[in-house]
């Protein structure tokens, strides 16, 4: 019997019964026939425990979200002493906690002025694409093929058809879709002079982590200016330190004009984002303060949740152990590759933001599967299964760290017994 | 009725959370243990020589932030602690691997990996060095919790010797300073399970705490050194070494002599030279004014800690000679009831009368019966059976002859580990009986091959498991080990110095 107080459950598998019954069919049972029989239940740091005890390393941490790890015991600290005195607040107003947050932020971000609040980052670049919208008087959008943004009206019309031809929300006539590293492309698309903004993950996440080219970013923002575009960074994954640097356009030397942080911002305890804004890009403001409404969007608790995920950030040990993390894993799997090269072929990685290559083109799923089974769980990369998503959080210890790394190496032989065996074998051969 | 919100809210700030230090001495501790030999002396001898130019600037403040001791003398201390500890150890391997053909062994070090070291308030910025230079020649991480009563001194010396490691190649975050030390971070700290080894010189209560939070421990207890004086005794060179001692950083090292035990043959005689270099002999009213003064309210008075004996008597209400440099103070009985017969940081020396050895060594188990015992002892004499007999008998693990107990219990001017954490043994609730040495910060890994000569022993001839670090460095390349010969010139000069500072400290100029 598994008592959670306000509900019981005779057993896992009663839950995930239930769960395609009243929840998600399709996706509790994707997971189900993947071989991935995760109910997660207790976790802490960065360890996650199934229902039945099994222990998880996570390295899949979501997206950047539980970056300082499971139930951090600083934020839930910050997050339990604020409700003692506030709960979501009066969006209408102005408000103490979000005034400060915001504060906080503008002083975090070079070239910015405001801070805008979502409850989530989907809504985050809504708000940035409106922006862009308004400042330009332009209506058009240009992405990354592969690129990924979210699932909110104008957000899911700028990723992968997948998400969005489904549900008939695909608008091809003001979204553009261009090869990743490809400035030609980019070129062509913004020159017709009616662009409002380039979005751009600072590293396409849910594409794998490709590294963008020596100089792509800065130059995707020179184009932008040059046609009168504005440069929108979608820093979800790689904002927060994840690529050593507090942003990810820090670290590529290019100073978007609006750009979006979520998920890690509220460290998995609060669903918090943002939409960082210049002067110009925050305009509407001026004009009607009240033109895009969140009733949970600077919901106060998350403010101070994100306030102290920001003083943590500003550490100086936070920005040790990344550098000592990005330099452990990158020695780690160059030694991987040297050693199984016929399973692991490359590394993607910037700072603790890192795409481990296989060689079979869907390596990556047989991976996260061989790793699941061996402790850690890594996802694949959804829209280029050849990769998997290996995202360390940046609070992670040197003994955690050794353990990751110990136990890929064991979980090896099983992803090259699971590649043998997969279907597709012979023709990636 | 509306429910109550608190007026306040009190969210932990940053001096509450060790965590993030802790990783990062973790890193620091994992990627040093690798560390060739050439580059971890690099390392320790660039510290060394920051801490020793830095000596006087922190005597100076240490002084002035606890109001103990003597700034010369600190100096002196923390030159000791910097090069001095680093030149006594720099020619041990602390490395390996160490191949012993004959025994068939190839031995290779294992750090303890981050170390928490405990200093005091009295010895505060010496210790700071002492530990931190042994800890780096073993290629340890270190994380010191200062004593709060020298947090600034400690926190600023470690932050200089901590950048002019990492200059130097080392790991960063390789040493690392809790700035806000209180109990509650203390006793996290030493229960953490990512510390691996405590190292404690503090208080008893903290040594005790030490070995309770279950983490590996070295904690080392009181003193209250006795000091016996023989009729075979030169008087004359025994009497100004104890002044020596006793007024050396006004007392404040816990290797001081508490009381002397004067043979009764030569006790008057005895006085008179103590009185010669430069003792002041309290008479029994000043010796009740004393008492009051030095215990209050059942405990050490710690306003007279490490004072000047002129100092001292002025507070007590009583005048003495300019060039007195401590207070003796005459005691009918060697009982625990006697005040003066316990341990006294100050330059203030109990002198009792004995018959003879028999004598001295009952009243020095009588002395270390309830603190003090494993710690330190000297003894005056030129009669070897005496001084082996007095050795066997008394409660203490280091019995310094002929010199100041002070500083030669502590490692200067005698062959024991130069010294800011003396290991006062079983009887003294440590683990640790010696002086604190590098060799107490690391195991040794010990490949064994069968002892039948019919089996081979491996050729381990220029083998090494050790990497000379590459990307850790920023700024140069890892120096060899021909580059150190090139210092040896410097070396040498150094050398030189501090014996000269050493010798002319322990009156033998």
């Amino acid at each position: 019997m598994f008592d959670y107080g306000m509900f019981q459950f005779s057993s896992k598998e009663e839950v995930i019964e239930k769960s395609i019954a009243c929840w998600n069919p399709g996706k509790t049972k994707f997971w189900r026939d993947a071989g991935i029989d995760l109910v997660i239940d207790r976790r802490e740091g960065y360890l996650i425990y199934d229902m039945n005890g099994k222990r998880l390393i996570d390295l899949h941490i979501n997206g950047g979200t539980f970056n300082f790890g499971h139930r951090n015991t600083e934020l839930v600290g910050a997050l339990k002493t604020a409700l003692d005195r506030f709960d979501i607040g009066n969006h209408w107003f102005p408000s103490v906690a979000r005034t400060a947050l915001a504060e906080a932020l503008v002083k975090v971000c070079p070239g910015f002025d405001y801070a805008f609040f979502a409850p989530g980052g989907a809504e985050a670049i809504d708000v940035a694409i409106k922006s862009a919208r308004y400042t330009t008087q332009r209506r058009k959008v240009i992405s990354i093929i592969k690129g990924y943004h979210g699932h909110s009206g104008l957000s899911v019309a700028t990723g992968d058809s997948r998400f969005s031809k489904i549900f008939l929300s695909d608008r091809p006539d003001e979204f553009t879709q261009v090869p990743f590293n490809d400035l030609g492309a980019m070129e062509r698309a913004l020159s017709a002079q009616d662009i409002a903004a380039v979005i751009l993950e600072t590293i396409p996440a849910t594409y794998g982590f490709p590294m963008p080219h020596e100089g792509y970013n800065r130059s995707v923002k020179a184009l932008c200016e040059k046609y009168g575009a504005l440069y929108i960074a979608d820093e979800v994954q790689t904002g927060l330190l994840r690529t050593g640097e507090m942003w990810g356009w820090q670290s590529y030397g290019v100073q978007p004009d609006i750009f979006v942080s979520a998920k890690g911002i509220s460290g998995g305890i609060y669903p918090f984002a943002v939409t960082m804004l210049t002067k110009k890009t925050g305009a509407w403001m001026e004009e009607d303060g009240a033109a895009h409404i969140s009733t949970s969007g600077g919901a106060e608790p998350g403010c101070f949740v994100a306030l102290k995920v920001l003083e943590i950030l500003q550490r100086p040990e936070v920005r040790a152990n990344v550098q000592y993390l990005t330099r452990y894993f990158s020695d780690a799997f160059h030694d991987i590759i040297r050693s199984d090269g016929d399973v692991v072929v490359g590394l993607r990685q910037k700072g603790v933001v890192i795409g481990v290559e296989f060689a079979h083109h869907e390596g990556g799923v047989h991976a996260s599967r061989a790793l699941y089974e061996n402790g850690v769980w890594a996802i694949f990369s959804s829209l280029d299964k050849r990769v998997l998503q290996f995202k360390p959080g940046v609070l992670m210890s040197s003994a955690l760290a050794e353990e990751v790394v110990d136990r890929f190496r064991v979980a090896i032989p099983r992803m090259r017994e699971l590649i043998a065996r997969a279907p597709s074998a012979r023709s990636a051969a | 009725m509306a429910p109550e919100t608190p007026e306040t809210l009190n969210f932990s700030s940053y001096r509450d959370t060790y965590g993030a230090m802790l990783d990062r001495a973790g890193w620091a501790a994992t990627t040093f243990s690798r560390y060739d030999r050439a580059t971890t002396l690099k390392i320790a001898g660039a510290v060394a020589r920051a801490a020793y130019g830095k000596a006087a600037h922190y005597a100076e403040w240490a002084v002035r932030e606890t109001s103990f001791g003597v700034v010369e003398d600190k100096r002196l201390k923390n030159e000791l602690c910097s090069l001095g500890v680093f030149e006594t150890y720099r020619d041990t391997d602390y490395i390996g691997p160490v191949i012993d053909q004959s025994r068939k062994t190839v031995r290779i070090a294992r750090p303890a990996g981050v170390i928490l070291a405990l200093t005091p308030s009295t010895n505060p910025v010496a210790t700071v060095f002492f530990k931190t230079i042994l800890a780096l020649l073993t290629r340890n991480a270190i994380v010191i919790c200062p004593h709060p009563a020298a947090k600034a001194c400690c926190a600023d010396a470690a932050d200089l010797i901590a950048a002019e490691a990492v200059r130097a190649g080392a790991p960063d975050g390789v040493i690392q300073v809790v700035r806000e030390p209180s109990i509650p971070a203390l006793e996290g700290l030493m229960s953490d399970e990512r510390i691996d080894l405590v190292v404690a010189t503090g208080g008893p209560a903290v040594v005790r705490a030490a070995y309770r939070s279950g983490t590996p421990s070295f904690g080392v207890g009181p003193g209250n050194g006795p000091v016996y004086v023989d009729s075979s005794a030169d008087l004359a060179a025994a009497a100004t070494r104890i002044v020596e001692s006793k007024s050396f950083d006004n007392s404040i090292l816990c290797t001081n002599e508490s009381v002397v035990l004067a043979e009764e043959a030569i006790a008057d005689r005895l006085l008179r030279a103590l009185q010669t270099s430069g003792a002041h002999v309290c008479s029994p009213g000043e010796r009740e004014k004393l008492r009051a003064f030095l215990w209050r309210d059942g405990g050490f008075n710690i306003g007279a800690i490490g004072k000047d004996a002129s100092v001292i008597a002025r507070a007590c209400g009583f005048d003495v000679p300019g060039n007195t440099r401590i207070l003796l103070v005459p005691i009918d009985r060697v009982l625990p009831e006697e005040h003066f017969t316990r341990e006294k940081l100050c330059p203030v020396l109990g002198f009792a009368v004995v018959t003879g050895t028999d004598e001295a060594i009952r009243a020095a188990r009588m002395m270390n019966r309830k603190s003090g015992g494993g710690h330190s002892a000297a003894i005056h004499s030129q009669n070897e059976m005496t001084i082996m007999t007095y050795a066997a008998g008394v409660p203490a693990l280091r019995i310094v002859v002929n010199a100041p107990c002070s500083q030669g219990a502590a490692g200067f001017g005698s062959n024991l580990g130069p010294t800011m954490t003396i290991g006062t043994g079983f009887m003294g609730g440590s683990a640790l009986g010696e002086n604190l040495t590098p060799a107490s910060l690391i195991n040794w890994s010990s490949i064994a091959y069968p002892t039948d000569p019919r089996m081979p022993f491996g050729n381990f001839e220029g083998l090494t498991p050790w990497k000379t670090p590459n990307s850790t460095i920023p700024d140069e390349q890892p120096s060899s080990v021909s580059a150190f010969d090139e210092m040896a010139d410097l070396r040498e000069k150094i050398r030189a110095l501090v014996r000269d500072e050493l010798n002319s400290a322990l009156g033998r100029t």
